[in-house]
């Protein structure tokens, strides 16, 4: 999972329904292990098989057509519960970066901790991609971090995304903020010193 | 300058500032329990790190725990797996267990404010959403991720971009028959489910101000449900007067010292809000949901409304929503046969929520078709319920008290709503599947729960 981040170009898996929350995502009886791995088997549990485990033909994950590790969803995405594993799951199933015009607040950080980059895009190029992919499953994306940009290779429209300076420096390093933290011991101390 | 409520804490607790990047914060009080855990005490095993600040963190398995038999192993080996998982790391790592059988246990969100461990101006965490409840104090509360844990653990901090301010202020009297539930879920209706991202929330206003801290933390409590990272109402003398005495609350002349500061949490006169937004209490009903996200509910005497046929986007989702609930627009829900009752969860478990559903029981009997869940919020709601002398109240009306734990909020134990079957449930969440696969949930509080357990249909409290 702590891969470095640069640019990555891959076709898409369109979800283009809205308000996905992290219960769809990895259903909470799913949630009972105790370490990181495995999750991706799970993700999307009960829109990918059926109650006695046959997949669900027309579900995007379980369609040949669809392939690459980009995730494109509709807005509001990873609403609901703060579980980790929800990103642990997109992770583990090989998606790199996931799109959409909306990410909820938690999910989002959980998805930057796991080196899954969350590339919001405007409602119109989140529309006409959706479009793309429609007409031409094998439409292309470009993610560029570094130049924070991403490219619909079909239309050729380009958009810039937002990422904090950071965020994109651990990206780019596959750095994570436990290292960050530990490095500042001293000014917790003298925190908590003069508190 | 002029501050909010919010600012004042989140500003006392800034350690430093990443340039262009989020902020380094300071935690006082961290919630661990068993689900979101295992996975940050193996990453200190793997950089060979102890927790920084022990006496910081509690602990307490909730999601996963039985209702009926605590006293014996619990039966599913990975649920019990999990919970041992936990003692095993509390053991370890020198950190407050209050685990299963302890006097002291129960959802984490009820007992940290009970045990005074939860107070104002403090900043809490913990690895789940609910955190929010614990914003009713006039605290920074807000859920994180595992990785998230694992820095509090390894660090005591956390880093967090500082979200915006929104402040929403309800005026008025409440009509009979509304709880803190229905004014919860009457928000996040107009809000929808995702229109409070980004946003640190405050209420405000005399509605809320009137409310009792039980009530302040149901709202709280459900501010994750419109995307807020976190709710919170500035600390008054109900809030001080709650915390007094408890066990872990400050004493004697720290307490004085206490309250003197939290009597400045407050938002200045003239602080601005990012957004601002107004309601009337005198608008709101007893509240159901009829869709799969909290945000889709109406007020119990109305239809389903027709989705916005401007968003082409939404409307596939709506419509997605309501097949899974075998429900269609125009529909009113009063009178639908109703299978299971769940009173409880972090949103609804605790005294005052057991208070109401036995008001509108008392005398009658449970309608045969239901099936009641009735799970105290912790082993403190667990006797209160005794020795006010309501556990008899609800026997005598057929229903059955269970112990302790999340229970079928989220249905990680053996509490699951079968396929097919639809609850009236006081927690938080109707998503698809989320009291078990295949579920259907009707978000409500919990007079409309009581009501709809005597009669066995969903049934308006005010008429019963």
């Amino acid at each position: 999972m702590k891969e470095k981040f640069n640019i990555i170009t891959s076709t898409c898996v369109p979800l283009p329904m809205e308000n996905v929350d992290t219960d769809q995502i990895i259903p909470a009886r799913f949630l009972k292990a105790t370490s990181r791995e495995g999750f991706g088997e799970n993700l999307f549990r009960d829109w990918r098989y059926d109650k006695n485990g046959n997949p669900i033909k027309d579900f995007v994950l379980n369609d040949p057509t669809y392939s690459g590790c980009i995730l494109v969803a509709g807005k509001n995405f990873g609403s609901g519960s703060s579980r980790e594993h929800a990103a642990w799951a997109i992770a583990d199933y090989g998606f790199r970066v996931v799109v959409s015009s909306f990410f909820a607040d938690i999910h989002k950080n959980n998805e930057l901790n796991n080196f899954v980059l969350p590339v919001v895009v405007s409602e119109q190029f989140l529309a006409e991609l959706f479009d793309s992919i429609a007409e031409n499953p094998k439409t292309e994306v470009t993610v560029d971090l570094p130049a924070q940009t991403i490219t619909n290779k079909v239309t050729g429209k380009s958009e810039s995304f937002e990422i904090n300076p950071y965020k994109k420096h651990c990206l780019i390093n596959a750095l994570d903020d436990i290292e960050y933290l530990l490095s500042k011991k001293d000014e917790i101390e003298a925190f908590e010193a003069k508190k | 300058m002029a501050n909010t409520l919010f600012d004042k804490i989140w500003d006392a607790h800034v350690v430093s500032l990443i340039e262009g990047g989020p902020t380094q914060l300071y935690i006082d009080r961290h919630y661990c329990h068993e689900v979101t855990s295992p996975q940050a005490f193996d990453g200190l095993r793997n950089r060979g790190l102890k927790v920084f600040r022990p006496e910081k963190t509690i602990c307490s398995p909730d999601h996963n725990i039985p209702t009926l038999n605590q006293d014996k192993p619990i039966v599913d080996p990975v649920s019990r797996n999990q919970v041992e998982t936990l003692t095993k790391n509390a053991t370890d790592f020198g950190l407050t267990l209050y685990g299963l059988g302890h006097k002291k246990n129960g959802i984490i969100h009820v007992i940290g404010p009970e045990n005074g461990l939860t107070l104002p101006g403090y900043t809490i965490v913990c690895g789940d959403s609910h955190t929010s409840t614990h914003g009713a104090f006039g605290a920074v509360a807000f859920g994180i991720g595992t990785s998230e844990v694992e820095m509090v653990l390894a660090s005591q901090c956390i880093l967090q971009p500082k979200p915006k301010t929104m402040r929403i202020n309800v005026n008025g009297e409440l009509k009979a028959g509304v709880t803190a539930k229905d004014i919860a879920l009457y928000i996040i209706a107009k809000m929808t489910t995702g229109g409070a991202t980004g946003y640190f929330v405050e209420y405000a206003g005399d509605t809320i101000r009137n409310l009792s801290m039980e009530e302040r933390m149901t709202v709280c409590n459900l501010s994750i449900e419109m995307g807020a990272r976190g709710g919170m109402i500035a600390p008054d003398e109900t809030t001080f007067e709650y915390c007094k005495g408890r066990e872990f609350a400050p004493k004697g002349d720290v307490w004085e010292k206490a309250v003197a500061y939290w009597k400045t949490l407050k938002s200045d006169d003239v602080a601005v809000f990012d957004k601002e937004i107004n309601f009337d209490a005198a608008d709101i009903e007893p509240r159901i949901t009829f869709g799969t996200n909290p945000g889709m509910g109406i007020g119990i005497s109305e239809v389903i409304p027709a989705p916005n046929p401007e968003d082409e986007a939404g409307k596939i989702s709506y419509d997605k929503s309501l097949e899974y609930m075998g429900f269609e627009v125009g529909q009113s829900l009063e009178g639908y046969p109703i299978d299971y009752v769940f009173l409880g969860s972090c949103t609804n478990g605790r005294i005052e929520d057991f208070r109401a559903f036995a008001s509108i029981v008392k005398g009658k009997k449970k309608a045969d078709n239901i099936t009641a869940w009735l799970v105290p919020g912790s082993w403190m709601v667990a006797d209160q319920i005794k020795a006010e002398g309501l556990d008899k109240i609800l026997t005598d009306a057929g229903f059955e008290l269970r112990q302790p734990g999340c229970s079928a909020c989220l249905a990680m134990n053996e509490d699951k709503v079968p396929a097919g079957k639809i609850a009236v449930s006081t927690s938080n969440r109707n998503f698809e599947g989320r009291q078990g696969p295949g579920s259907r949930t009707i978000l409500a509080g919990p007079l409309v729960a009581a009501a709809t357990a005597i009669t066995g249909v969903l049934t308006d409290p005010r008429k019963i």
